[in-house]
């Protein structure tokens, strides 16, 4: 066989790691150079969208390549958030590196005890399984005040990064706007490369093999429950990691970030973006926090703004702003190729 | 001939229905063994009970000596036991050749693991080809499975299991569903890989002329019992066969 024929047999899309870096390395340096072209305020709330799309690719991971819908993301992301609150509070620790250790040994203790449950059930009993486990975590935050704060939260000030604090009299908001920026930053471009190599590998191979057939994978020999399991863990730990970095960010945690819409929101970030690819979360997260951010300064009816928007999403493009930007690519490509 | 699986009082009941009863069936090393019967005979069921797809309710599976009746699914593929299924089961999202990467993936237990890029496994995806290549449907291989002809799914879906490297193979009904013209070629080439690669393989199949022209030894299956077990020769010629199987007209 010919290396041309070889060729031809590959499937085109996935096969090189260096087309990724291709994408990958201008959109990184875009993103570097975006604190020098926006406001503080746009800048902080990029740094949102890009936590929130830690916590997508970490969905996405159970949604778009295990076939398994969550509505429980919002315990996973307050597991982070509140482990970090916790280390401020109890063992008054300031150090964002402690945080995300924390919330990554938080999160597998947690995602390990909720997956061993849920990961025995599919569709609409797993989705609901995750709510009604979420909402336990809920009423715990909620009930248990005198711990966690109940409504009132717990604040978490600004941590130091790599063990330098903030310096004194440095606003606060420049801080947030560019060395905490660029902390998340790291963390998103680490979080999104370690994602890839999950997806691409025999394991993430077996993963997509469950979602489309469970029967067919269970008979090339993939332990079907396992495989779950797992995914829900590596899940589970992105999204804690998303919500370590959120808090201080956001100053402040309360019962709110635990609660079951902030599942739906994870949701709406990932359907935006489309679940069906690697980077329709990601820029389903960014695009529908500045899509909030507008919508409630545009009207006090935002939510029901929001809810058309779903709608319109789901019947008009169904695959998400990638999925339909794919199509759209490949339309064009094949009337330039004429 | 060593006996390869056998079954021993074998039984499974969906209520009253009794799918396989008491059922004592061998397959012998190398063998290509026909299971016939009309529907409902209790043929698929069989072949779910040894493939693990659901457990017996009494009786016992022995595959190479070892009693297999309590173990996984995916255990008894480690051990060489391997199927296809008469609804052709694939990954339809996935391209022909991720679909046969991905049985080398799980059988050289490299699903496993996380962070290894499949795509750089060069000697699985020349397995992959190779092995597609055998199956005829090398020029399918970045096509999605789900897009392409019945015919080629069947045998794909059979490539699939071969990917495994069993020793017995179970084929329910790898030409169901496809057009007449086709069933020959397809059975061509199955048989060919089968017997070339000394796989011991089980066929279930309604079509007589394949059985007879393909298959070393014929089992008879009725109302979830072996009814009869012989050469073709000797199934063609059995008078309770006749009556039970293929019914007055052809007696």
């Amino acid at each position: 066989m010919n290396s041309t024929t070889v060729a031809a047999l590959k499937p085109a899309a996935t096969r090189s790691p260096y087309l990724a870096v291709v994408w990958a390395v201008p959109i990184a340096v875009l993103l570097g150079i975006l604190p020098f072209v926006f406001d503080q305020y746009r800048t902080i709330q990029l740094a949102y969208g890009l936590i929130f799309a830690i916590a997508g690719l970490g969905f996405n991971i159970l949604l778009g390549y295990t076939g398994l819908l969550s509505f429980g993301h919002s315990a996973y992301f307050g597991v982070g958030a509140y482990t970090a609150a916790f280390m401020v509070k109890y063992m008054h620790t300031g150090s964002m590196e402690l945080f995300l250790l924390g919330t990554i040994v938080a999160s597998l203790l947690v995602t390990s005890l909720f997956g061993y449950v849920c990961v025995r059930y599919t569709k609409i009993f797993f989705s609901i399984l995750t709510l009604a486990l979420s909402q336990v975590l809920w009423s715990l935050a909620f009930k248990f005040f005198w711990v966690t704060g109940g409504t009132d939260g717990l604040r978490v000030p600004t941590p130091k990064l790599l063990g330098m604090s903030l310096g004194e009299g440095e606003d606060k908001i420049y801080f947030l706007s560019h060395a905490y920026y660029y902390y998340v930053l790291a963390l998103f471009i680490i979080c999104v490369g370690v994602m890839w190599l999950i997806v691409h590998s025999p394991f993430g191979k077996a993963l997509q093999a469950i979602r489309d057939n469970e029967t067919r994978a269970r008979f090339v020999g993939i332990r079907i429950r396992r495989y779950r399991f797992i995914a829900f863990l590596v899940s589970g730990v992105f999204t804690g990691i998303a919500g370590a970095l959120w808090v201080p960010l956001n100053g402040l945690t309360t019962p709110d970030i635990l609660y079951w819409p902030f599942s739906g929101e994870i949701v709406f970030m990932s359907v935006l973006g489309g679940f069906r690819n690697f980077t329709g979360p990601i820029v389903g997260a960014v695009v529908y926090n500045y899509l909030k951010d507008f919508a409630v300064g545009f009207t006090v009816y935002w939510q029901a703004f929001m809810g058309v928007v779903l709608v319109v999403l789901v019947l008009a493009l169904p695959t998400g702003i990638v999925g339909t930007a794919k199509v759209l690519a490949e339309m064009a490509r094949r009337r330039f190729a004429r | 001939m060593t006996a390869l699986l056998q079954t021993t009082k074998l039984t499974k009941h969906f209520g009253d229905t009794h799918a396989v009863d008491k059922v004592d069936f061998t397959i012998g090393e190398g063998e290509v063994l026909a299971l016939i019967g009309s529907n409902g005979a209790g043929k698929t069921s069989l072949v779910n009970l040894c493939s693990g797809l659901y457990p017996p309710d009494s009786g016992t599976i022995h595959f190479r000596g070892e009693d297999i009746t309590k173990q996984t699914v995916q255990n008894r593929i480690s051990s060489g036991i391997a199927r296809s299924f008469q609804v052709v089961n694939l990954f339809d999202d996935l391209t022909v050749l991720d679909n046969v990467a991905l049985s080398i993936f799980s059988r050289e237990k490299m699903t496993r693991r996380l962070f290894t890029l499949a795509d750089r496994q060069e000697a699985v995806w020349t397995e992959a080809r190779d092995i597609l290549r055998q199956f005829g449907l090398e020029v399918k291989s970045d096509q999605r499975a789900g897009g392409i002809a019945q015919g080629e799914r069947k045998l794909l879906d059979v490539a699939v299991s071969y990917a495994l490297k069993p020793q017995l193979l179970f084929l329910d009904e790898p030409t169901s569903g496809v057009s007449t013209r086709e069933k020959a070629p397809i059975m061509d080439v199955i048989s060919s890989i089968v017997r070339s690669q000394r796989i011991t393989a089980v066929v279930i199949e309604h079509d007589m002329d394949i059985i007879f022209k393909y298959s070393d030894r014929i089992v008879v299956m009725h109302q979830g019992v072996v009814l009869a077990s012989g050469s073709p020769e000797e199934i063609r010629n059995n008078e309770t066969v006749k009556d039970a199987v293929f019914g007055p007209t052809h007696a």
